[in-house]
């Protein structure tokens, strides 16, 4: 129960207004250098948000224009708006930014500044010794380890997700026909076919975009535990026949591990034998630190039909496809367009923003456990120290293992074994056969126990007997169909007509003795609190159930 | 007048019957209480002012007094203490069985000890004592009155004790853990083997001293029987102790050759009977281990609960409740025990006011009494129709937005499908996890009454909403218009 008193009073304290609180912790984000980059890491909402953890919020003039959020907007957020980048890193003592930052950006930080933004500290060494140089906390958004606690600041999967998104709008703008079948007046149109390949965050959204705009969706992974994922998105899952005991995702936090050569081979060949059907082929398979594995090879791309789409999601590293040219747009010579293109989240800056912001916010939100406008930079916590690379003047990279593991192993499943007709039919033949047997034996015994008695009893008891097992037998069939929802009230019905003992208190009543007639009164009197309390209380409950 | 007694008798049977059939439905039940409200009053007035009763005007004041009692705790009582006040009832069927048996067993030695012409100006009970004692086979008939009034005062016995134990168990004056003496359930055997020895004594002297020694260990049975079962299997205990006040009233039928009574008694008894019978095979168990408390499992441990609960504050579940298009709500116990009905009840108003689709989902062994959730969402106002069984709702949660579990454990535990070890493998439960989202609302970390681990708190989809379940919900709705 305190756990909750806690959560609440936190927000409800936080409502000042943030010209009272000159002097706070500043968060601010300045205009992405990088060349053609549109996102921003804040947005006038999140701002708003932020400004509740008791946070002042600043922003570089103009960082939100490319993404569709106007300076005045942030103004209206209650967002400081400074003119220079300089300025910016001067008066924030938080600096979120999406992009790694660049040399001059890092030359701004100082030991009291923490960075967050992407940083990608394995393939940036030197960046990360600059940060370290100058005593600047570093967050890198791209470092969040994947536990479930961890998903609502999971910037990658966020980012992967606008990524698969716009990988199918890229192709539909490629492909000349229409994703779904039609029959219109002029004819009939097929739909198209798309294939997938890696059912990552960036696939499955491809997936679940590629199906609902009607193509008919193929996905293919090297992870079979992502079959059903897969499947539930409405895509065909491509199965291998390959007998290989595949690596467990799970072991590698959800990512998938190369593969050997011999399951490539069996791989390659499915692709092969699928390539002349395809016409939107996406591919984005990834393994972490290494180039992008090559699934999608000339001779492939050679087979497609004219006028098919590649889209190489793992273009910035290497590609996928044999033929792809980073950042380009290429048309081979059988007519076969591919798209490499690496900044397919920046090309939707307006949703991408909002979404790396709200990342940024809840990091925020873990970093500030008391909502009161002070970082606690807790080095205990999986999550952020898992995302800290340089703190204190040190270099905190790469982080130990998290203590929980990312997911749960799966079980290998034993596959249901599909029952054909006839041995549906031959299995409930032999359970009615069953049950007519148990019948005939309950039946049979109760009747020669019956007789049993009846051979013994007078007939004056019989009589009664009869009276008896014929009761029970209404009893059972109209207690059945009492419905589940009234049965409090049968018990209450039930025991008010259990009372029905006061009969034979009333006849013993009139008795001599007096110890009967005192033990007589009693239990009138108690069968006489049963029943009026017991059919009372009935009807208040049923009176209260009420159809809408 | 004694046809007119057993028409009557004849009649209130009939409307019994009917006054059970009625409750098939809500709308059916509320005509159908009246079959048994007419039925029980011509019973009684038949009974009046058939042959043999006397002291009439002593009966109606007992039974006008009774009843007043009757009609203020009808009135008083709480929906969320109905499962006190069912135990509280049956513990005075019992004990009045008790009582008309005692008296069956004076009379009895009363008449026999009269001669020839003055058991000819006897009437009502001992009359029919006479008749039995002047009939061909009337060695047979005495025999088995004895057999019949010796079982209406044992099953009445343990119905008394077993009840008030019962009641003090679910009103929470005693402990809800389960509590044996030493010697656990041998103490319950050898009462049993003195109640058999005292039946062969009673058949054989007649005496008072063996009946009243079985009462004894009748009476002790249904103490230590029910003070051995924990709080969570009180709807089979409650259950079963229904079905014995029933069966105690056709015994003391027998032994008083009343048909009403025999007819009656069984109603009630079978009633009582399939009711247990449902509760059980809702958690899966056998009526034995139920009754002789303690939960199966192989043995084996159980599997390891691996991940971490995920918390959440009000404003994380009132957004995603926003977004919902479809909203399942799951009660249990803890909704009960934190009154939060009238909460939840708002809660769904507010949501349908949105147009979302709201439902609950109740588990046949929901709270301490079979039922007893529909009582109380209907005591709320929640419409009967969007209250579903377990078996009508388990396809839906697939394709249901939010799942909101209120005060409720062991029956959202996945481990009963997944796990074989788990102790409550194979016990049919509701499928919240299938659900995209589930919130569950509940007071702390720990484990549930059965202490079995719920994996469903460490799922991805599943968020934790610490707190009293109706001071979230509370909190709940003033973030929701």
């Amino acid at each position: 129960m305190r756990a909750s008193e806690n959560a609440k009073c936190g927000p409800a304290e936080a409502g000042l207004h943030p010209n009272e609180r000159d002097g706070d912790v500043k968060i601010g984000s300045p205009r992405e250098v990088f060349p053609g980059e549109s996102r921003v890491a804040m947005t006038p909402d999140s701002a708003k948000q932020l400004q509740k953890l008791g946070y002042d919020c600043v922003i570089e003039s103009g960082a939100g224009i490319a993404a569709g959020f106007s300076d005045a907007l942030y103004a209206e957020a209650g967002v400081e708006v400074v003119n220079s980048a300089e300025e910016l890193f001067a008066s924030s003592d938080i600096i979120a930014k999406v992009r790694p930052p660049e040399e001059s950006e890092i030359g701004l930080l100082s030991a009291d500044k923490t960075l967050i933004s992407f940083f990608y500290p394995a393939s940036n060494e030197p960046l990360m010794e600059a940060a370290k140089q100058k005593g600047a906390s570093v967050i890198a958004m791209d470092m969040v380890p994947r536990i479930s606690r961890a998903q609502k600041m999971d910037a990658l999967s966020s980012m992967a997700n606008i990524a698969g998104y716009r990988a199918v709008i890229e192709a539909g703008n490629n492909f000349g026909r229409f994703f779904t079948g039609q029959v219109t007046a002029a004819g009939k149109v097929p739909p198209a076919k798309v294939l997938v390949v890696g059912a990552g965050v960036a696939g499955l959204a491809a997936i679940g975009t590629s199906t609902s705009l009607g193509a008919i969706t193929y996905a293919f992974d090297v992870r079979p535990e992502v079959a059903e994922q897969i499947e539930s998105m409405g895509a065909e899952f491509v199965y291998l026949e390959f007998d290989e005991e595949q690596t467990d995702g799970a072991a590698t936090g959800g990512y998938a591990a190369p593969s050997s050569p011999e399951f490539r081979e069996a791989q390659l060949a499915k692709f092969r034998e699928l390539a002349p059907e395809v016409d939107i082929v996406i591919t984005t398979a990834l393994i972490p630190n290494r180039d992008a594995p090559v699934l999608w090879t000339k001779d492939m791309v050679e087979m497609m039909k004219p006028g098919s789409v590649i889209v190489d999601l793992a273009a910035e590293r290497g590609g996928n496809c044999e033929l792809t040219v980073k950042d380009e747009k290429i048309v081979t010579e059988n007519g076969v367009t591919i798209v490499g293109y690496t900044d397919f989240p920046s090309r939707m800056a307006a949703q991408s923003s909002t979404l790396y912001a709200t990342n940024i916010r809840h990091m925020m939100t873990d970093l500030t456990p008391e909502k009161d406008g002070k970082v606690n930079h807790n080095m205990e916590d999986d999550v952020i120290r898992g995302a800290t690379i340089t703190h204190e003047g040190a270099i905190t990279f790469p982080p130990p293992p998290p203590k929980i593991q990312a997911i749960a192993a799966a079980k290998p499943k034993e596959p249901v074994k599909e029952l054909t007709r006839e041995e549906k039919l031959a299995i409930e033949r032999e359970e009615f056969r069953k049950q007519t047997r148990s019948q005939a034996i309950l039946i049979g015994v109760s009747a020669a126990l019956l007789l049993l008695v009846g051979a013994y009893a007078p007939a004056s008891f019989m009589q009664h007997f009869i009276v008896f097992v014929l009761a029970v037998f209404v009893g059972f069939q109209v207690i059945w169909n009492v419905a589940h929802s009234l049965h409090t009230p049968l018990m209450a019905v039930t025991n008010a007509i259990s009372s029905i003992i006061i009969v034979g208190a009333l006849m013993q009543i009139g008795s001599g003795s007096f110890l009967v007639i005192l033990l007589a009164s009693l239990s009138v009197f108690m069968a006489g609190i049963n029943i009026f309390g017991g059919f009372l209380v009935t009807r208040r409950m049923l009176a209260m159930f009420q159809k809408s | 007048m004694e046809g007119f007694t057993t028409a009557a008798y004849i009649v209130a049977a009939v409307l019994f019957i009917l006054s059970l059939g009625g409750l098939s439905g809500q709308e059916s039940a509320k005509r159908a209480v009246w079959y048994g409200i007419v039925g029980m009053a011509l019973a009684v007035f038949a009974t009046l002012i058939g042959p043999g009763s006397g002291l009439w005007l002593l009966s109606l004041v007992l039974i006008a007094g009774g009843g007043a009692i009757g009609v203020v705790v009808a009135k008083r009582v709480q929906m969320t203490e109905m499962p006190q006040l069912v135990a509280a009832m049956h513990s005075l069927v019992g004990l009045a069985a008790v009582f008309v048996g005692f008296n069956a067993h004076f009379e009895l030695g009363r008449v026999l000890k009269l001669d020839e012409a003055a058991r000819h100006d006897l009437d009502g009970f001992a009359a029919a004592l006479v008749r039995k004692l002047e009939s061909v086979d009337a060695v047979a008939l005495i025999n088995i009155l004895k057999v019949e009034l010796f079982l209406g005062i044992f099953i009445g016995a343990i119905t008394f004790t077993g009840s008030v134990i019962a009641f003090g168990k679910l009103a929470g004056s005693i402990d809800g853990k389960p509590k044996q003496l030493p010697g656990g359930h041998l103490l319950n055997a050898a009462a049993a083997i003195i109640s058999l020895v005292c039946l062969v004594w009673y058949f054989n002297t007649g005496g008072f001293f063996p009946l009243f020694l079985m009462t004894l260990a009748a009476l002790f049975i249904g103490y230590h029987l029910i003070m051995g079962i924990g709080g969570a299997d009180m709807p089979v205990v409650v259950s079963m102790l229904n079905s014995y006040s029933g069966w105690a009233a056709a015994a003391i039928g027998f032994s008083l050759g009343n048909d009403l009574l025999i007819v009656t008694g069984a109603l009630v008894g079978s009633s009582g009977a399939i009711l247990s019978y449902i509760m059980c095979k809702a958690m899966n168990r056998h009526f034995v281990s139920v009754i002789l408390g303690g939960f199966g499992g192989s043995g084996e441990p159980a599997m390891e609960v691996t991940g971490e609960q995920i918390a959440i504050d009000a404003d994380g579940v009132a957004s995603a409740l926003e977004d919902a298009d479809s909203v399942v709500i799951i009660p249990g116990y803890g909704l009960a025990v934190a009154q939060a009905q009238q909460s939840v009840a708002e809660l769904t108003r507010r949501l349908r006011a949105k147009g979302k689709e709201v439902r609950f989902a109740i588990h046949p062994v929901a709270g301490r009494l079979p039922g007893h959730m529909n009582v109380l969402l209907a005591e709320a106002k929640v419409p009967y129709d969007i209250v579903l069984e377990m078996d009508e709702i388990n396809e839906d949660f697939p394709e249901t937005d939010v799942s909101i579990v209120i005060g409720s454990n062991d029956i959202v535990n996945p481990a009963a499908q997944d796990d074989p070890n788990s102790p409550i493998a194979g016990m049919p439960v509701l499928e919240v996890w299938k659900s995209k989202v589930v919130f569950v609302s509940k007071r702390g970390q720990g484990t549930g009454y059965s202490g079995i681990e719920n994996p469903l708190f460490y799922k991805d989809n599943t968020r934790m909403f610490f707190g009293d379940a109706k001071k979230s919900l509370d909190d709940l709705l003033t973030r929701i218009n």
